[in-house]
């Protein structure tokens, strides 16, 4: 095992050790909270809506470097975008982790997402990476359900 | 004792992985199996294989000569003087689950009470949750030490005239804590309760005897210890089984049938519905003999040595909690654990790496992670096959995955 490694590269290391948008939003406009019933694993999402968009978005995970690192770079992909944009960013990565889709489809601003494709030699990881990008779709459905 | 003869016996132990061996370190989750184990199910499948109890040619009385053999080899075990007394079921989880629907709704009612402990695997806690759902009783728990082992100073009040059934794990899968059994067992009695242990992490490493445990249920699984998966063992108090109603109902669990009732089989096949799991049972006895080949006395001993070894070699790592009493004496062969700043999935997937198999979660036992305050820790655990060696391989990989955490700052 090489200290630079394959999985733990430096930037989900340095998403891990200092999550972007951390925390939570008081008050909120969604509050939503997904668990990993395999791991325990859990991550709470709060997001702010300004006119169908993603205004603001905090989120607050328990669990792995892999799960903390995919959280932070997921609120980096979805802030400011519309709920739709936001929506397909999630599908994109969805694609790359579980489907076949690979790092290099990914758009410029998802370039620090790259790195998660390691994970997906690790079948039993998968489901951290992809926690909290579960957790935000689930908290958008919310959303058109109220709308409904 | 000196193990390093025995790693012979067991092939996946020969696997390498990237040029290097596997430091299998997960056995209470499930065990290797030696090769006199793999041999029994192939000598069944390609010598004798046929259904059990209705064959009257050779083969068929052969399988079930074998498979009435292990209940047996399982008897002697663990010290039941009565064949009837030994269940063969699916895992030590249906053992339980037996108990709690044959056993508790005829027995549990509202206002009732079950004991048991914060320490419960979820195999010996949801089913009492589900009977108490039910039956509109209650469950109640035993309070526990900081050191991870029962606090049984306030016993009396816990186990009451109300209570109607105690369970308690006989060893911990998480903190490695062996619980009183007898003395539990004992309250339990006093109050004309019933006594079930979940002896799933102690069947497999140390000499159990059911009679001088004192409990009336016991739980166990054949592939924690050696034997395949697929077969558990509840040992029952052959009185209680008696009273009982059936569990499953079926072919081979009766005596006759007509349209509209049935008459039991006596005990242990009442309990047995439908064509059991032959072949891993007769592998379980394959299992029995190995460990009665080497001596549950010399298992134990040689899993004390390993612990304290990895207690004394963890406890030299910085930033390292362990969990479980600090008495090897009182504690199975596992240590529970959490590395600063190094998620204990993080450090699976690291040790990996290095073929170090640990396991890293809840292991199945919510309640008792809440308590600890931590989401999850990294377990090693230990079986007669493991040494010296795989103790400072796993140090070592510890230490080489903080390397890799540590190389970016906070």
């Amino acid at each position: 095992m090489s200290l630079s490694d394959d999985l733990y590269r430096d930037i989900i290391l340095e998403h891990h050790k200092n999550p972007h948008h951390y925390g939570t939003l008081e008050p909120a406009d969604v509050s939503v909270e997904g668990v990993n019933p395999l791991c325990g694993d859990e991550c709470h999402i709060t997001l702010k809506l300004d006119d169908g968009r993603i205004a603001d978005i905090k989120a607050n995970p328990r669990g792995c470097a892999i799960s903390r690192a995919s959280t932070s770079m997921m609120t980096d992909a979805v802030i400011g975008k519309s709920l739709e944009e936001a929506h397909a960013t999630v599908q994109k990565f969805k694609h790359m982790m579980l489907g076949p889709g690979t790092a290099d489809e990914l758009p410029e601003e998802m370039e620090d997402i790259e790195a998660l494709e390691g994970v997906k030699v690790l079948p039993a990881r998968i489901k951290c990476a992809v926690l909290s990008w579960d957790t935000l779709l689930e908290g958008m459905r919310e959303v058109e359900q109220k709308k409904d | 004792m000196n193990v390093y003869h025995l790693l012979n016996d067991f092939p996946i132990l020969q696997r390498e992985i990237n040029g290097k061996r596997i430091v299998y370190l997960d056995s209470a989750a499930t065990s290797q199996k030696p090769r006199q184990v793999i041999q029994a199910l192939v000598d069944y499948y390609e010598g004798y294989n046929a259904n059990v109890h209705r064959a009257v040619y050779k083969i068929g009385e052969e399988a079930t000569q074998a498979y009435e053999g292990v209940r047996q080899k399982v008897a002697d075990f663990i010290g039941a003087k009565d064949t009837g007394s030994i269940i063969f079921t699916r895992n030590a989880t249906e053992a339980i689950n037996l108990v709690a629907y044959s056993w508790g709704r005829e027995n549990v009612g509202e206002g009732d009470e079950i004991v048991l402990t914060p320490m419960e695997h979820h195999s010996n806690l949801v089913p009492w949750q589900l009977l108490a759902a039910e039956r509109g009783a209650t469950l109640k728990f035993i309070e526990m030490n900081a050191d991870g082992t029962l606090d049984l100073g306030g016993l009396d009040s816990t186990i009451t005239e109300r209570t109607k059934l105690v369970s308690v794990t006989h060893m911990s899968n998480v903190l490695g804590t062996i619980n009183p059994i007898r003395q539990i067992a004992d309250a339990a009695h006093a109050v004309g309760a019933v006594m079930v242990t979940d002896a799933a992490q102690s069947a497999p490493h140390l000499a159990l005897d059911v009679e001088a445990l004192g409990a009336d249920f016991v739980a166990f699984s054949s592939h924690k210890m050696l034997g395949p998966t697929g077969v558990g063992v509840l040992y029952g108090r052959r009185d209680l089984l008696e009273a009982m109603p059936p569990f499953i109902g079926g072919g081979d669990m009766i005596k006759q049938v007509w349209l509209d009732r049935a008459k039991w089989n006596d005990l242990p096949w009442k309990f047995e519905a439908g064509t059991p799991n032959i072949a891993d049972v007769i592998g379980f006895g394959a299992a029995l003999d190995y460990l009665n080949g080497i001596g549950m006395e010399v298992v134990r001993r040689h899993e004390i040595e390993i612990t304290e070894y990895a207690l004394r070699k963890l406890r030299e790592v910085e930033g390292l909690t362990m969990y479980g009493p600090a008495n090897v004496e009182n504690r199975g062969g596992l240590v529970s654990f959490n590395i600063e700043d190094v998620h204990p999935h993080d450090l699976a997937t690291l040790l990996d790496r290095d073929n170090v198999c640990v396991r890293a979660g809840h292991h199945c036992c919510h309640p008792l992670m809440r308590m600890m305050e931590v989401s999850a820790t990294a377990r090693a655990s230990f079986y007669l096959y493991n040494t010296p060696e795989d103790v400072d391989a796993l140090a070592e990989s510890i230490l080489r995955a903080r390397e890799v955490f540590a190389r970016v700052a906070v």
